[in-house]
């Protein structure tokens, strides 16, 4: 109890103590001793009138760090990032109104992610509380729909245990982002010093166990199985079970598939790992599923992105289904095997039922299906330098896949983040990841300006691993004002951006799909260029802004790189410098697109190859 | 399609029904009627909610309504015997002495309750099943149109103790 007192001495300066019974502290002081006895290392925060107060209890206390960002939005996916490189919930502070409404993107997103967040949102005074206020918005009523939980504290004597309960929330069962809001007198008042140890919520009981039975069910019909795939999502690596599921798919003999949330459960360069399944997926995996009898899946929710067409989806498969959120069994693809429990618990039952299956024709199908349709833009590449050999020097194209391999061999241990878009679908293709490298992406909301801000976040949790940010163009501009916190906290962080001058992923649809009408997907677009403009190279206008210059103005290090010869160089280069950021600007093909590619309602089985 | 009924306990907390009914609208599931009310326990209220789904969409909303942190249980009535009842009074304006007496008669039909009676106005009192609640408002409609006034409180229920008729 010795911390009850923190954040007093020193900091009244204008605040006067009256009301203080004995052991009695303000709501504010609660606040930090909760979370220091939450084991809160970082907060982000952002202040403002209304969280002035849970400032001033956290001015000159040294177990935490605040690290201020320059934009609310960036600060909860600085949090978000935080959270899933390390495993810890991500805390955010921010102010009332605007401080607030400006989480609300990197709550969404944390949320369909599963990121384990609390957010603390400052909030007028209770009983201004509808009148209006300045800097007053129902943040509750906001967010209701896009978090696990969001609650109003309106008694000082509530504030311990609320907070106690969002940690709790946030971090068991299905993870999630918890909004907390504190009105203003609730903050300032004196109450009990108590932070609960325990919590109990009559509401919300998370499955721990698992039922055994309809898991022996499913491994009845697994050992039975002719054509199996196991098919992993984020689930399995949220609850840490990828060693376990290597060893299952090691003992069985199983091919394993993943969406883009789950790749890395198993390493991909494992022969039993096949790919990626879904709209930019492997044709391997794809076909894989397409064909199997039994598909035994762990951990995903089978959305839009993965399933293609409902209808001819594992047409031929009896269907498994292991989730720790109920709702997220037999919604969108009717199953029958539901089991509802935490992957982890699931794959440790399941190794003890593990027998090795008699697969070999059915991996050496899916191995002869890799082989003769891989993911490689190797053909692109020739094509591309031979096109560019007529125009200039005879220098490689500086393509995706290449920036990729070389990130691929030059970071053994990293974490990569990456933005949404083209960016992100070239990374989850051709990123190989193990335990040593790590991937974090938007994948649920798919939300642009994610990345170079959850890349902060990553590295502030994982200061000695290398962190890599690979960003777009359009997305970079979404929170490039982040520069100065990456600056500011010196953070070596990689910035990879591959520039085409458009919004890639929407223009390569348009191309495909709308008769190359590139309607304000061009970012090098001026008000004097011709509206129906298709030549991009031609006449294009410079492109702006200029990212080597940014940098530089931020006292961080930008480098161009413009053809393939140079990619090492500059990573290289990037790698040495640890006093901040470094930006590289790759100059890549302007219509670039990936592929393959599942059209949008398509069956998994009817996908476009090449372009 | 068909009607179903869940009884559900929530905590008796500010934004709880906004949280239930944000539920049904942001999820486009489809909602009959919904009643709320304090229990016993002055921290728990109860719900009684109707409405139309097929079976895959209400396994889906049974689970959406319990991973609620709110929610402390859901009771699916559709398939077990309940009593369920609902209040709605109708008052009926502007009469002649003649449809003053025909509402009479069809209150001694409908075995609904004259609750109040002026010089031209009648207040009914019903305390009748939805169906039959319906029913009678049709009938009142019909008869007398814009003359009507009617206010509902959508059905409550529980389940059945001896009985198996619902």
């Amino acid at each position: 109890m010795e911390k009850t007192e923190i954040g007093i001495e020193g900091n009244s300066a204008g605040m006067q103590d009256t009301g203080r019974n004995g052991g009695e502290i303000k709501g504010a002081e609660l606040f930090v001793k909760a979370l220091i006895e939450e084991g809160v290392q970082t907060l982000f925060a952002y202040p403002g009138g209304m969280a002035i107060d849970l400032f001033d209890a956290l001015y000159g206390q040294s177990e935490l760090d605040v690290v201020l960002p320059r934009h609310e939005q960036a600060l909860v996916h600085e949090a978000d990032g935080y959270a899933r490189s390390t495993g810890k919930t991500g805390v955010c502070l921010v102010t009332s109104g605007p401080g607030a409404t400006n989480l609300v993107t990197g709550i969404a997103t944390a949320n369909y992610d599963s990121v384990p967040l609390v957010c603390f949102t400052g909030q007028v005074p209770t009983n201004l509380i509808g009148n209006d206020a300045f800097q007053e918005v129902d943040i509750v009523g906001i967010t209701r729909s896009i978090c696990k939980y969001a609650v109003t504290v309106r008694d000082r004597k509530d504030l311990g245990r609320i907070i106690k309960e969002a940690f709790y929330i946030a971090a068991s069962g299905k993870p999630g982002p918890v909004v907390v809001d504190i009105p203003k007198d609730i903050q300032q008042e004196f109450g009990s010093s108590e932070y609960p140890k325990e919590v109990n919520i009559r509401g919300y009981k998370p499955n721990t166990g698992i039922h055994a039975g309809q898991l022996k069910k499913a491994m009845g019909i697994l050992n039975k199985a002719k054509r199996p795939v196991l098919l992993c999502g984020g689930g399995v690596k949220i609850s840490g079970a990828g060693a376990l599921l290597t060893r299952f798919a090691e003992k069985t003999g199983i091919p394993v598939i993943t969406t883009i949330m789950g790749k890395g459960c198993i390493p991909s360069s494992h022969p039993l790992y096949v790919g990626n399944i879904g709209m930019h997926g492997n044709y391997a995996s794809n076909q894989a599923v397409s064909e199997c009898d039994v598909l035994f899946s762990i951990g995903t929710r089978f959305n839009d992105r993965i399933t293609g067409k409902i209808s001819e989806f594992a047409p031929h498969a009896s269907i498994i289904h292991v989730d720790v959120d109920p709702a997220s069994i037999s919604r969108n693809i009717k199953v029958d095997v539901p089991i509802v429990g935490d992957a982890k618990a699931a794959l440790q039952l399941m190794l003890s039922e593990a027998e090795r299956l008699q697969l070999e024709e059915w991996v050496q199908k899916i191995g002869d299906w890799k082989q003769k349709y891989p993911i490689r833009m190797g053909q692109q590449d020739q094509n591309q330098d031979q096109n560019q050999n007529h125009r200039s020097n005879g220098k490689q194209t500086l393509t995706p896949e290449r920036i990729l391999r070389s990130i691929n061999t030059m970071f053994p241990k990293s974490i990569v983040v990456t933005d949404v878009g083209q960016n992100q679908l070239w990374t989850t293709q051709y990123l190989e990841l193990d335990e040593n490298r790590q991937l974090l992406t938007s994948g649920g909301l798919g939300t642009m300006g994610y990345g170079f801000p959850a890349a902060i976040g990553a590295k502030i949790g994982n200061p000695d691993t290398d962190v890599i940010c690979i960003s777009g163009d359009g997305g970079m501009q979404m929170n490039l004002q982040e520069m100065a916190t990456a600056m500011a906290l010196e953070l070596p962080i990689i910035i990879c951006v591959m520039n085409n001058g458009y919004l890639g992923n929407v223009r390569q649809w348009q191309e495909m799909f709308y008769n190359r009408r590139y309607s304000s997907t061009c970012l090098c677009y001026r008000k004097s260029c011709k509206r129906d403009c298709l030549n991009p190279d031609k006449c294009c206008p410079k492109y702006l802004p200029d990212y080597v210059k940014l940098a530089k103005s931020y006292e961080a290090k930008g480098i161009r790189v413009e053809s393939g010869e140079d990619i090492e160089a500059a990573l290289t280069a990037a790698r040495e410098n640890k006093s901040g950021p470094t930006l590289i600007e790759f100059i890549i093909e302007r219509e670039t697109n990936v592929l393959p590619i599942v059209p949008g309602g398509n069956a998994l089985s009817d996908m476009i190859m090449e372009a | 399609m068909k009607k179903r009924w869940i009884s559900l306990f929530v905590e008796n907390d500010i934004g709880v029904l906004a949280k239930i009914s944000g539920l049904f609208s942001g999820k486009a599931y489809n909602l009959n009627s919904l009643t709320v009310g304090e229990t016993e326990d002055p921290t728990v209220s109860r719900m009684t909610i109707s409405l139309t789904s097929d079976d895959l969409t209400f396994e889906q909303i049974k689970k959406q309504l319990n991973r609620s942190v709110e929610v402390i249980k859901v009771v699916d009535y559709t398939d077990i015997p309940i009593h369920k009842k609902e209040l709605m009074f109708i008052k009926a304006g502007n009469l002649s002495v003649e449809e003053c007496e025909e509402i009479f008669r069809i209150a001694e039909v409908f075995r609904v309750r004259i609750k109040d009676y002026g010089k031209n106005t009648v207040i009914l009192e019903c305390l009748q099943t939805e169906n039959r609640n319906s029913d009678l408002m049709r009938l009142l409609a019909d008869r007398f149109g814009n003359r009507i006034e009617v206010v509902r409180g959508g059905s409550v229920a529980i389940e059945a103790v001896s009985m198996s008729e619902r």
